[in-house]
């Protein structure tokens, strides 16, 4: 049995094939008139409604203290919690018992911006920042080490704060 | 070698220069501006960056695919594989042959360094071949764009390439009856198919426009059709069959389909604005009717080229806003209606000619516009037809009782 199917009672302005066809050209062309939303990306890389997020994820950073040493006391919770596995820390210790980070290196191509060494971080030493230019021309230019993620300037990502969980 | 012979051979391959360079150069900034305006209309900047306003785009692109792998598939028959670009890019680069793109150039008589005496006799008409048969020529090389089609599609041996090309094939050869029939109405008036006359017969009344409204309608949409162009794209239909036909050309074999299909559309264009709008008519004055002179050809070759690039722009618009057609709503529309529609409107004009000359009117304003009267009220019917969906209505056509 073929199955009955049922069809709409609309009026003929609202099927016609014709006004909808005229409607659709009028519309197109009104668009001529209006401005462009393109961001010219390499000139400009923000615009008056979007601007990169204050919790951007992207190239880490190592903060340093006032004498300019890297923060991280080489706990070793980042390499524990990272997921991708891409943080290699081996520690070290001087004379007077301070930890740091002999070894401190970042695959920023397996990493996946998860940002949680910079959650787990005790002492807020790495970061993961608002940045995303980080092309390079060879693969082994991408393990960052620990000079390079301090010598980072960029901005530093904000973490999520449940309490104000919109950002406002 | 004669001096007439010299001139002509100096006139001729300077026309053929001027009209292949003109649809070329053509090709890339229609492509360029198809780009653009769709950019335009969903309020993007398109290509911008090559050249002053991205002109120069499209140039980049054909450096690029000349620079890129030709691919083979390892089934394609070879050598009709490799023929089938040529074939859909040759005859689109021929039919710009019988196209007058101006007003004729004044004779010459002078002596030319190496070369010597040159003389051309008469006035030079600004075509390169004024071809007794006019649009049939047009008409018959563009037709047989469809061979590449058909032959890129079955050659890929791929099915989507091949579903393609059958679509293609029976949409052009479906939308070519209706628009040689359309243009038989046209024939009607002129009394004759070259181009040269049609422009004549159009400064004499009035655009034929006016006296061949419904003519001018199938004439668009069969172009619209015959190249392949949203509503019409078909054999493309890239949510459903890849690119249809090209989907296993690469580099310049698909660059040359590409080209093809753009210089079909300036074809049509062309077609469109010297058959129905005057070719290179200034209107609302008789100036460029006088005597051949340098100003008046370049004059009415500008105003050739805006009739042109409007068409081309219309078409561009007409693409980036309406959707495609299902597949029978296509051959519904060229069979069950242009085709009829076009026959009908053949005997409609034939006897209004037949009822106005036995009278004694005079070819002119009054005559066009006495045949614009009778084109009215034809198309209200014809479009209170369209608009009720009875043609093209979808379901609605098909209404179904369902009881409770």
């Amino acid at each position: 049995m073929a199955i009955s199917v049922k069809v709409m009672q609309r009026k003929n302005q609202e099927i016609s094939y014709l006004r909808a066809a005229l409607k659709g050209m009028a519309l197109t062309f009104s668009h001529l008139k209006r401005p462009s939303v393109t961001m010219q990306y390499p000139e400009e890389t923000k615009t008056e409604d979007w601007k990169l997020p204050e919790r951007w994820r992207g190239t880490h950073r190592m903060l340093t203290d006032e004498q300019g040493r890297a923060k991280c006391v080489a706990c070793g919770l980042c390499p524990q919690i990272c997921p991708a596995n891409c943080i290699k820390l081996v520690p070290g210790e001087d004379e007077e018992g301070h930890r740091y980070p002999l070894v401190y290196e970042i695959d920023e191509f397996r990493c996946v911006f998860c940002g949680y060494c910079q959650e787990v971080c005790p002492e807020e030493a790495i970061h993961v920042g608002q940045h995303y230019e980080n092309a390079e021309y060879s693969r082994d230019r991408f393990v960052y080490d620990l000079e390079r993620l301090c010598a980072q300037t960029h901005p530093v990502s904000t973490l999520w704060d449940p309490s104000d969980a919109r950002g406002e | 070698m004669t001096p007439e012979l010299k001139g002509f051979l100096l006139v001729a391959s300077l026309k053929i220069l001027v009209a292949f360079s003109l649809v070329n150069v053509g090709v890339i900034m229609v492509i360029w501006a198809e780009r653009r305006v769709s950019a335009f209309l969903q309020d993007r900047l398109g290509p911008n960056r090559v050249g002053p306003l991205g002109l120069l785009q499209s140039l980049a692109d054909g450096v690029k695919n000349f620079t890129k792998e030709e691919t083979y598939p390892a089934e394609a028959d070879p050598v009709v594989f490799v023929l089938a670009p040529v074939l859909s890019f040759i005859p689109a680069m021929l039919a710009a042959a019988v196209i007058p793109f101006g007003s004729p150039l004044p004779g010459f008589d002078m002596t030319l360094p190496i070369i010597g005496q040159i003389v051309y006799s008469g006035e030079i008409p600004m075509m390169i071949a004024d071809l007794p048969i006019g649009f049939l020529f047009i008409l018959a090389i563009t037709s047989l764009g469809v061979y590449g089609i058909v032959m890129a599609g079955w050659s890929s041996n791929n099915k989507y390439a091949f579903l393609g090309s059958l679509r293609g094939s029976a949409q052009m050869v479906s939308y070519e009856i209706a628009m040689g029939m359309g243009l038989v109405a046209l024939m009607i008036l002129v009394g004759n198919v070259t181009l040269t006359e049609a422009i004549a017969r159009q400064q004499e009344s009035t655009w034929f426009i006016f006296p061949l409204f419904i003519g001018f309608f199938l004439f668009a949409v069969s172009s619209l059709a015959e190249t392949n162009r949203l509503p019409f794209d078909l054999p493309e239909t890239e949510s459903e069959l890849v690119t249809g036909f090209h989907t296993e050309y690469s580099s310049m074999k698909f660059s040359m389909f590409f080209m093809a299909e753009y210089a079909n559309m300036i074809t049509a264009s062309a077609m469109m604005a010297t058959l129905f709008f005057g070719g290179w008519d200034i209107p609302f004055t008789t100036w460029d009717e006088g005597p051949a002179s340098y100003l008046r050809f370049f004059a009415t070759f500008g105003v050739f080229l805006a009739k042109t690039w409007m068409f081309m722009l219309t078409f561009i618009w007409i693409r980036w806003t309406l959707p495609r057609f299902r597949f029978d709503q296509l051959m519904q529309l060229g069979w069950k209606f242009m085709i009829p529609l076009a026959l009908g409107y053949i005997m409609l004009i034939a006897t209004t000619v037949w009822v106005l000359d036995t009278r004694g009117v005079e070819f002119g304003i009054v005559y066009s516009l006495i045949l614009f009267a009778v084109n009215l009220p034809l198309t209200y019917v014809l479009f209170s037809i369209l608009d009720r969906g009875k043609v093209l209505g979808g379901s609605q056509h098909k209404r179904v009782k369902v009881s409770a």
